[in-house]
């Protein structure tokens, strides 16, 4: 892991970009549902859009696309790669 | 691969259960194997119970299919995970622990496919991997090797394409044949949580009477918990022994100290072996291609056309339900007409004939009649679902559901319930959240679903004789309309009183498109036309019969029908009510109708047959003309204006379906919820009826 790059929020990602998981900034029921869906420290994550209202937003990772509403995104911790 | 001519090389197979992820193709697999008609769609969470078949190999062997509610894990957050949970353990009351398991695996996903696999081997049951969808992997230009695939797991893998029934046979030698289980754990985690981990599986062991690898699932949930656990009806803290209570928290205790993440330890070490594993197995021959599913993604959600698209999609389903399907109500009309033409020549006037004519054909002509509309609904709700867009609906519809503290998931509930409010409030099983799913089954009755199709559709033709389909799809989609605002108020109201919680989590996977399968969705049509024409066999024909007998009785052969009918039992229980309805604009006939719907909506037109005697044919236009001319005592028409908007209010927000009242008694376990809801509902349907009415005649209408 590039130690050096910030650590963002999932959300601060514009469509299309990727980035690397770096961890969550809470610990609770959801985190532990997408950890076990593969949203996984260490692992790369990209926003695929937004939907047309802004919320909630499409993600891929693993392989498969995903979505979650901006507050679950901000769970998630990214580096930037 | 024959079964017969040699000895079985594993136990014999009694109990198959098919786990796996959401929209993997289990419930595909299941209904090939037992020949069923089990419901399938492109979205996960179709399945919400576990659906028991049976699976004949050959040599006429028997063996119990058991079809489980798709999950992500074994932990157990939702209700369907814990379905499929008991069902693996053995601690289900009413199936006995499956002697094999087919994981049902999305070739096309089998990252995340496989972390479940990883979970049940934990279990330590014989199991096969049906690796599905097939097809999809290699229109993808990928490629699996599916025997060094085999290899690592320790089992054996099928690969097959469910939908097309390619890789069945194969599954059902191997079956035939029977598995053992010969597979190890190969991941692991920290040595110090390694060894945690088999200290709690030794004490559940000692202390619990565990075996040791259902044990060893149990130890990893019980760290993955990562707190302290107190004695609760949480299905986390299933541990009643003070003493076991007091050592796991110890042991957590002393994990958090030493600075080990003991709550995702497991999961990220499954992952890490997962990827080590598909390393080797899958080659990926082009992966920088765009794929259709995103193409395809980029109009549907897009700022300007997603909506567009979503609007013209539903209007032209309802705009469908008025135009097409008039021919075919015609032609049933005509076949009842005829029908009772026929009673009517062949029998002797009297009370035989009567009741035939004036309450079996009439009463159930009333409602077979919108057999066509129900059809054209489902055809385009199973299209949405097969094809994946339901969840994209449910992708841009979330932010406005979560306006009313909603999840985008009550919309696929709650789209659903349109057509009925039954499979409506069992797919809310999907919504993690108690609260939250309990919400959205209070709410979903209010969408209008099609047994409310009738009674709209006579009241605008009493409105406006002769509206234009355009007229009619209007008015039709204003008490949609009205029914979704009553939704989003009480959502609204719940989640701030009765049900306060925090927002809902909403997540939720998009599946790639796939074409829609026409025999899916002509079975879909068929499976809920036969639950409608039950319906109209059972219960709408017994209420029919009473109704017919309520209305008949005593008998006053030498009053005038009207009269006659006025001081028959009906007569007298809608004169008892009717100065209850009376500031609604409702005469003691229509308090018959409503007495009558209580059992079902769609009833109140065949009641309202009756009490018009409109016996001759089963015919609308002419229950139209018998409710234009219906008139009060004093000369007043009956049927003004307000009162026919007024009669949609009422139907938009009563409960009026003993159906629902059954189903939502089953999902919420107690009367208390059913019967709340059954307040709320009517008394908000006659404070709308009241207000519309007495509010119309304030302003000068009639
Ligand atoms: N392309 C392709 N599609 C398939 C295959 N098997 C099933 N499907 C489709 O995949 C979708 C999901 O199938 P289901 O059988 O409902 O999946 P399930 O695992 O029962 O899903 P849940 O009940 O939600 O857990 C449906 O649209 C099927 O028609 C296959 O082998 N190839
Ligand atoms: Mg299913």
């Amino acid at each position: 892991m590039t130690e050096e790059s910030p650590i963002k929020l999932l959300n601060d990602l514009v469509k299309g970009q990727t980035a690397r998981i770096h961890d969550f900034t809470e610990e609770n029921d959801t985190c532990a549902r997408l950890e076990e869906m593969g949203v996984t420290p260490g692992e790369e994550i990209s926003v695929v859009r937004y939907a047309p209202l802004g919320d909630p937003i499409e993600i891929r990772v693993r392989g498969y696309n995903l979505s979650l509403r901006k507050e679950e995104a901000d769970l998630i911790q990214v580096t930037e790669i | 691969m024959s079964d017969t001519s040699r000895p079985n090389a594993g136990p014999t197979i009694q109990t198959i259960a098919l786990a796996g992820n959401p929209n993997s193709g289990k419930t595909t697999l299941f209904n090939a194997f037992t020949k069923l008609r089990q419901k399938v769609g492109n979205y996960a969470g179709v399945t919400v119970e576990k659906k028991t078949g049976t699976l004949v190999l050959a040599g006429n062997r028997v063996v119990n299919v058991v079809d489980l509610p798709g999950t992500y894990s074994l932990a157990v957050r939702s209700p369907d995970e814990r379905i499929a949970r008991e069902v693996l353990t053995g601690r289900s009351g009413d199936t006995t622990r499956p002697d094999l398991v087919i994981c049902v695996v999305d070739a096309g996903n089998l990252e995340r496919n496989l972390y479940l696999v990883s979970q049940i081997q934990d279990l330590g049951l014989p199991m096969i991997i049906a690796l599905n969808m097939m097809d999809e992997v290699q229109r993808q230009g990928k490629e699996i090797d599916v025997a060094q695939l085999s290899a690592v797991l320790g089992v054996p893998v099928i690969p097959m394409v469910a939908n097309q029934n390619r890789g069945i046979e194969e599954l059902k030698a191997l079956i035939a044949q029977g598995v053992e289980a010969t597979y190890t754990r190969r991941w692991r985690m920290a040595p110090d949580l390694e060894e945690q981990a088999q200290h709690i599986v030794r004490l559940l062991v000692e202390h619990e009477g565990f075996e040791e690898s259902e044990a060893f699932s149990e130890a990893i949930s019980i760290l993955s918990v990562g707190r302290k656990i107190e004695k609760s009806d949480d299905p986390a803290d299933r541990f009643f022994k003070e003493e076991l209570i007091h050592q796991i928290n110890a042991i957590q205790d002393r994990l958090r100290k030493m600075g080990l993440r003991a709550r995702s330890a497991a999961v990220e070490a499954r992952y890490a072996w997962i990827k080590q594993v598909l390393r080797d197995v899958v080659k990926d021959h082009r992966p920088d291609q765009q794929n259709i599913t995103d193409r395809i993604d980029a109009f549907v959600t897009h700022k300007i056309f997603g909506w567009l698209f979503f609007g013209g999609i539903m209007g032209t389903m309802f705009f469908m339900i008025f135009t097409i399907a008039t021919y075919p109500m015609d032609w049933i009309d005509a076949g009842f007409g005829w029908l009772s033409g026929i009673v009517a020549d062949a029998l002797p006037a009297g009370l035989l004939a009567d009741l035939l004519v004036n309450g079996i054909i009439a009463g159930v002509g009333g409602v077979v009649i919108f057999l066509p509309q129900i059809l054209i609904l489902f055809f385009f709700i199973g299209l949405l679902q097969d094809t994946g867009y339901m969840a994209r609906a449910a992708f841009i519809m979330d932010r406005v559901m979560s306006k009313v503290g909603l999840h985008g998931k009550s919309f696929i509930p709650l789209l659903s319930s349109c057509a009925c409010a039954i499979p409506g409030i069992m797919a809310a099983r999907t919504i993690e959240s108690n609260k939250d799913r309990l919400v959205t089954i209070l709410v979903a009755p209010m969408m209008s679903c099609s047994a409310r199709l009738p009674v709209y559709i006579i009241m605008i033709a009493v409105l406006i004789p002769d509206a234009t389909a355009l007229q009619k799809s209007g008015i039709m989609i204003l008490m949609y309309l009205l029914g979704t605002a009553g939704v989003g108020i009480m959502a609204f109201v719940f989640k701030r009183t009765l049900l306060k919680s925090q927002q809902p989590i909403f997540i939720l996977e998009l599946p790639p498109y796939r074409m829609p399968s026409l025999k899916t969705i002509l079975l879909q049509m068929w499976e809920r036309s036969r639950i409608f024409l039950k319906r109209a066999g059972t219960v709408i024909l017994l209420m029919s019969i009473v109704l017919w007998f309520l209305m008949s009785f005593p008998r006053h052969q030498d009053l005038p029908p009207h009269e006659a009918l006025k001081h028959s039992y009906a007569g007298s229980i809608g004169s008892t009510m009717e100065p209850v309805i009376k500031p609604l604009g409702y005469d003691w006939r229509i308090g018959i109708g409503l007495i009558g719907s209580f059992a079902a909506r769609e009833v109140f037109v065949s009641t309202m047959s009756i009490v018009f005697n409109v016996s001759e044919e089963a015919d609308a236009g002419i229950l139209r003309d018998e409710f234009r001319q219906a008139r009060w005592p004093d000369g007043r028409p009956l049927f003004t204006p307000l009162v026919c908007i007024g009669l949609m209010v009422f139907f938009v927000f009563a409960m009026q379906c003993i159906s629902t009242i059954a189903v939502v008694y089953r999902e919420t376990g107690g009367w208390l919820w059913p019967t709340f809801q059954l307040m709320y509902m009517t008394s908000l349907a006659y404070v709308a009826a009241f207000l519309v009415y007495q509010v119309g005649r304030m302003m000068g209408f009639s």
